[in-house]
């Protein structure tokens, strides 16, 4: 990996990203809190796809699916029998009598995601890059069939409505701020996890199959073992998200992660930088920002349709993948790049 | 639910024409798909946005008065064009790049024109005319509809026509020759880009076809061929993602099989068509990963 800075501003910059999110809400109205908890949400999903399609080479066109199955998964344990029975449907008898705190639902969901997104990996071994995309472009299209048929476990069509979210613990603030915190809070640990997965062992196997599968065999390195791996901890990822998003707009259906957000997941990252885990944050900024000021450009008060959103993310896209294949990442590098030179000359 | 029903030949024969209908617009976006596969070496992942915009140009173009054959030549050279023009300008200058570049490309070209369509069109569900009559010919106790025959001979009849191309004239011969050695191809003086902005032009005409023969049934909006590009990758897929014999054989294959399973196995019914045909592409790609008349290709260290 190459550096973008020497460690210390490296650290000073994360610091400062640090600071800014905690401090934000300060300055923020609820409504940008709002989107705001959405750009943690999309971070913790992008990161996961980043670590599949960008460091791993595999690419998925179906991480939607993924957020939907740890949505559903802790809509329904939040829920637990008596939600669903007052909901006046009657739940398979496999759960819970009562429904947990939302906070705890978080990890199952991700450990539920990452349990099938491992076994999705198993036969997308055999898939070669092109084929992956079919078959995982599949899986989010024909997600909300299958939640669909499920009805006692979805609520099919008219999906779940979870109770609205509160503070837990008895804490002192606003249930948007408490959802914020949260979301961001579980960003930040698996950004962590993300980085030393990344820097590591695991991350250099990754790196090696990714780059040449047959060269990282003759390694020692074992490209069954660390896929799978790569598709599990990706797909834990997402559930994840997803479950963080059900908490958020406390409800859940099949059009809530629909195929469009699919793709547009696999865009943000590219966007952002494949293999680039500060880019990530661009990702998510614009995979939240970009439909809603397409549509609405600051500055001129133009006002255009509900579809210049994706046309503008397409055309970002293509004009990325044409002129800067790094994504934003390697823009952004190159634009401070006599900055952080200058920086690093003087330390 | 429907109740199980007992098994009646002419239901069942029924089934299968109908099957075959709409396999032939499967085959139709499958071999516009292995077109592409076999010259650029990606999947367009923009294939169905492309066969979806053409025909709401068809529409347009009869909304202003014009007969529906003229249109459907009409949109036929006007999505040749477009095709020609989207490899010339887009994909011309990431063609030695990575695979993985070239299909986030098409995606960003499918996300971009599907926002597209729905900008200009407007994203409301529009009535498609049929060419064909609503009316069913009885054949041997079978009512088959017209529509289904009708639908079926155009898919076919543009395949076989293509097929002519490739098999008795010199650009076909070209374009076969590109996409089996480009190298020796360009040694030989055949201009190897445009033979592939053709390829991608056939295949948006393809595309075309496709999307005016589905809409009549499936109506008109923006996002109608996704389910439609999904089977059209299971049928290429299913038939070997570089035969277009087998995109055709798989289309059909795929066409019958799924419209049996959907009236006949309860559990699938309606709506787990789409999750069976990701079934039967899976279960293809584990066990052979090639496809039915798939070429096998040896990786060399």
């Amino acid at each position: 990996m190459r550096r973008w800075a020497p460690p210390a501003l490296q650290g000073l910059v994360l610091a400062g990203a640090v600071v800014l999110i905690v401090l934000l809400p300060r300055f923020t109205s609820e409504f940008r809190l709002g989107q705001f908890t959405y750009v943690g949400i999309y971070f913790i999903a992008l990161l996961g796809l980043n670590i599949l399609t960008g460091y791993n080479g595999q690419i998925s066109l179906g991480h939607a699916a993924f957020m939907a199955i740890g949505g559903y998964t802790a809509a329904i344990l939040i829920l637990g029998q008596k939600g669903f029975e007052l909901a006046g449907q009657h739940p398979s008898h496999v759960l819970p009598e009562h429904g947990m705190r939302p906070l705890f639902t978080i990890p199952i969901a991700g450990l539920v995601t990452g349990v099938i997104g491992y076994l999705f990996g198993i036969p997308a071994l055999r898939l070669a890059a092109v084929s992956l995309a079919l078959a995982t472009l599949a899986v989010a299209v024909s997600l909300p069939a299958l939640a669909k048929r499920f009805e006692h476990l979805t609520g099919g069509g008219g999906g779940l409505s979870l109770p609205l979210p509160h503070t837990p613990f008895g804490w002192n603030i606003s249930t948007p701020h408490w959802l914020y915190y949260e979301a961001w809070a579980t960003a930040a640990i698996l950004f962590v996890v993300a980085w030393l997965l990344v820097r590591g062992r695991v991350g250099r196997a990754w790196r090696a199959i990714r780059d040449g599968e047959i060269a990282a065999v003759s390694s020692g390195v074992s490209p069954a073992v660390y896929k799978t791996l790569a598709f599990g901890i990706s797909a834990a990822y997402a559930g994840v998200a997803g479950a963080l998003f059900a908490i958020q707009v406390s409800y859940i259906n099949p059009d809530t992660f629909p195929v469009t957000l699919s793709i547009l997941l696999l865009a943000s990252v590219v966007i952002g930088g494949l293999s680039s885990l500060s880019g990530v944050i661009v990702g998510a900024l614009v995979l939240e920002f970009l439909p809603i000021y397409a549509q609405t450009p600051p500055v001129v008060h133009l006002n255009f349709a509900k579809q210049a959103g994706p046309v503008v993310f397409g055309v970002v896209l293509m004009v990325i993948v044409l002129l800067v294949p790094g994504g934003m990442a390697s823009l952004i590098r190159r634009l401070t790049r006599p900055v952080t030179a200058a920086l690093a000359r003087k330390a | 639910m429907t109740p199980p029903l007992a098994f009646v030949w002419s239901e069942f024969a029924q089934q299968v024409t109908s099957g075959l209908a709409a396999g032939a617009i499967y085959a139709s976006l499958a071999l516009a798909l292995v077109l592409i596969y076999q010259t650029t070496n990606v999947v367009n992942f923009a294939q169905g946005e492309m066969a979806t915009f053409t025909t709401y140009i068809a529409w347009t173009i009869m909304n202003h008065g014009v007969a529906y054959w003229p249109a459907f030549v009409l949109t036929l050279l006007i999505a040749f064009g477009g095709g020609v023009t989207i490899e010339r300008v887009l994909i011309r200058p990431v063609e030695h790049r990575p695979e993985l570049v070239i299909v986030i490309l098409t995606i960003g070209m499918l996300i971009a024109i599907n926002g597209l369509t729905g900008w200009i069109f407007g994203p409301e569900v529009k009535a498609f005319d049929s060419p064909f009559p609503n009316r069913s010919v009885i054949v041997g106790g079978v009512a088959i509809s017209i529509q289904d025959i009708g639908t079926f001979c155009i898919c076919l009849g543009t395949v076989v026509v293509l097929w002519l191309f490739f098999r008795f004239t010199t650009l076909g011969l070209a374009m076969r020759s590109v996409a089996f050695n480009p190298d020796a191809s360009r040694l030989m003086g055949v201009r190897v880009g445009w033979m592939l902005a053709l390829g991608w032009g056939f295949a948006a005409a393809l595309g075309a076809v496709a999307g005016m023969m589905a809409a009549p049934t499936v109506f008109l909006d923006p996002d109608m061929m996704l389910v439609v590009l999904i089977y059209a990758f299971a049928a290429a897929v299913l038939g070997g993602i570089d035969s277009p014999v087998g995109a055709v054989v798989g289309g059909l294959t795929l066409g019958v099989v799924i419209n049996l399973l959907g009236s006949y196995v309860n559990f699938v019914g309606q709506e787990l068509r789409l999750p069976t045909a990701l079934a039967v592409l899976l279960l293809v790609l584990v066990i052979r990963p090639t496809g039915l008349f798939g070429r096998v290709v040896v990786r060399r260290v």
